[in-house]
């Protein structure tokens, strides 16, 4: 069998497939929560809650409505979205003039109770979702074998990456945003609706949240802490690729992933670990993160 | 007070940051196609002033009357909306935008604003630095000119122009100055905050003079002259 640095071929890319696919889903959600902290100033812990209700929105669908994949796909985002249009409009944007660390609180406490209420109704176990028809089976690709529906996560995560990256750097709409993450109040003063601009934002980038959540579903068990799981390293992510930045958020994702199917072949007791480790070593070289800029 | 219609007429204008009272009853009014000017020493409540016309102090009453229409209890995108823009005394620049993207971002509020090949007449050095660069690598002299000429394209016809030539090298204090009596001619109605008296001198029809927060005195153009001493006085100049 061809071995590389004594390690076995396929157990290698293995490793690096799934840090991939954990990469992906680490770039959705830190992507989110660097829109949301650069345009409305909040740290959003409810995040990894809010994955979770994507997941168990698709769950809920199938198990109860008998409605599959594809179509959960847009509606789990849709509905998360709409909770977090809720969540900004009647608490969030209370928050605005006070110090960061109050949306912190609220967002943390979000979290416990949204999280709490599922455990209470559905345990820790979790719930089997299984992947959609067309992306059952998987490729051989010579050197190892892909799951069909692995592959797809990949590819879903980088497009809604690239496309919320075009959306946000490259359109007008995009221009108010990265002005208003500047000058909020300039930005009212030319005549746009700041304060709509900003549930909007939240609600799109929780709606990533939700569709990252859809998306892990038949990946990892439908479970009330999925989100609990993965949110620090998340956050970790999104101090290394720098605050608010969004393409550090989508390439430090992606790279965090990699790194870390590559510590668990050659170091599994660090693979959890890593990411902190990498996390200390940038704030102390780069405090504002590899693509961060330092806020005015 | 002028014998055109007023575009905008400020009554008994109280402002407050905070805790603390700024404006203490400002009274002024501006003429459709004026340049008025609002002159005072630092801390005067020049700034403040505009900054509360637009909406952007915690709390504000008494009476702004844009168009005959009371405005003071609308947010700032509503008032920008109706056609007053605003230019500040930090000029607001954003560095995360191209010099282009700077000079699109304020939407277009009514029509009739100036086409983008106007403003670069206007301002040339805009052209040559349009595309690449973030809009905070341009120099002070650009940036004002950035900052003035992004607000002609949105069709507002009332212009609040803080400080413009703060700062600035007498040749681009000059080119400013042309700048905003081309704008007159253009039809555009300007009210401008200036610690450089001269500038505001040579440009304004009236002028208003704000000390603590209220109005002290008003001058016409014609009477510059001959008031100059008492003028220098109030300034401290």
């Amino acid at each position: 069998m061809q071995t590389i640095l004594g390690i076995p071929a396929p157990l290698l890319f293995g490793q690096l497939l799934i840090g991939l696919i954990n990469g992906a889903f680490y770039a959705l959600l830190s992507l989110g929560l660097a829109v949301i902290f650069g345009v409305l100033n909040v740290i959003n812990f409810a995040h990894g809650a809010l994955y979770m209700m994507g997941a168990f929105v698709g769950w809920f669908l199938l198990t109860h409505l008998g409605i599959g994949y594809w179509p959960a796909l847009v509606l789990a985002p849709l509905v998360v979205g709409a909770i977090g249009i809720v969540i900004e409009r009647t608490m969030l944007s209370r928050l605005y003039d006070l110090d960061h660390l109050y949306g912190l609180l609220l967002t943390f406490g979000l979290a416990l109770i949204i999280e709490g209420l599922f455990i209470n109704y559905y345990g820790v176990s979790g719930q089997p979702y299984a992947p959609p028809q067309a992306l059952q089976g998987g490729y051989n690709l010579g050197f190892m074998f892909l799951p069909a529906y692995r592959g797809w996560v990949i590819v879903a995560s980088l497009i809604v990456c690239f496309g919320t990256w075009l959306l946000i750097e490259r359109t007008q709409l995009g221009a108010y945003l990265r002005a208003a993450v500047e000058r909020p109040e300039l930005v009212r003063a030319f005549g746009i609706n700041v304060p709509l601009m900003m549930t909007l934002t939240y609600g799109f980038a929780v709606a990533l949240a939700g569709f990252a959540g859809i998306l892990a579903a038949p990946v990892y068990t439908v479970s009330p802490i999925m989100g609990q799981n993965l949110i620090i390293v998340v956050f970790a992510i999104v101090v290394i690729g720098g605050l608010g930045s969004i393409l550090g958020s989508i390439v430090t994702g992606l790279g965090i992933g990699l790194v870390e199917g590559l510590t668990r072949t050659f170091w599994p007791e660090a693979s959890s670990t890593v990411v902190f480790v990498i996390m200390a070593i940038v704030l102390i070289l780069r405090p504002h993160g590899l693509f961060g800029r330092p806020r005015e | 007070m002028s014998d055109r219609p007023a575009i905008l007429e400020v009554r008994d204008l109280h402002a407050w940051y905070g805790e603390s009272h700024i404006l203490h009853g400002v009274n002024f009014a501006v003429g459709e196609g004026e340049v008025v000017s609002l002159l005072g020493r630092n801390g005067a409540g020049k700034t403040t002033t505009l900054r509360a016309i637009m909406g952007l102090v915690g709390r504000r009453t008494g009476a702004i009357k844009h168009r005959g229409d009371e405005i003071v209890s609308l947010t700032p995108d509503r008032i920008a909306r109706r056609g007053i823009a605003y230019c500040p005394e930090e000029r607001g620049i954003f560095a995360s935008l191209t010099v282009e993207e700077n000079l699109m971002l304020p939407p277009v509020v009514q029509p009739g604003g100036l086409p983008v090949e106007e403003i670069y007449e206007l301002f040339p050095n805009l052209k040559e630095r349009r595309t690449g660069a973030s809009g905070t690598r341009l120099s002070g002299g650009e940036q004002q000119m950035l900052a003035i000429g992004r607000i002609l394209r949105t069709g507002a016809k009332l212009l609040l122009l803080d400080e413009p030539t703060e700062g600035l090298a007498p040749v681009i204090v000059q080119q400013i100055g042309a700048s905003v009596r081309r704008l007159r001619d253009l039809g555009f109605t300007i009210l401008l905050v200036e610690q450089n008296f001269h500038f505001a001198a040579r440009l304004a029809d009236r002028h208003y003079v704000i000390e603590h927060g209220v109005v002290v005195d008003r001058y016409s153009r014609d009477d510059i002259n001959q008031r100059m001493g008492e003028l220098n006085k109030l300034l401290g100049v």
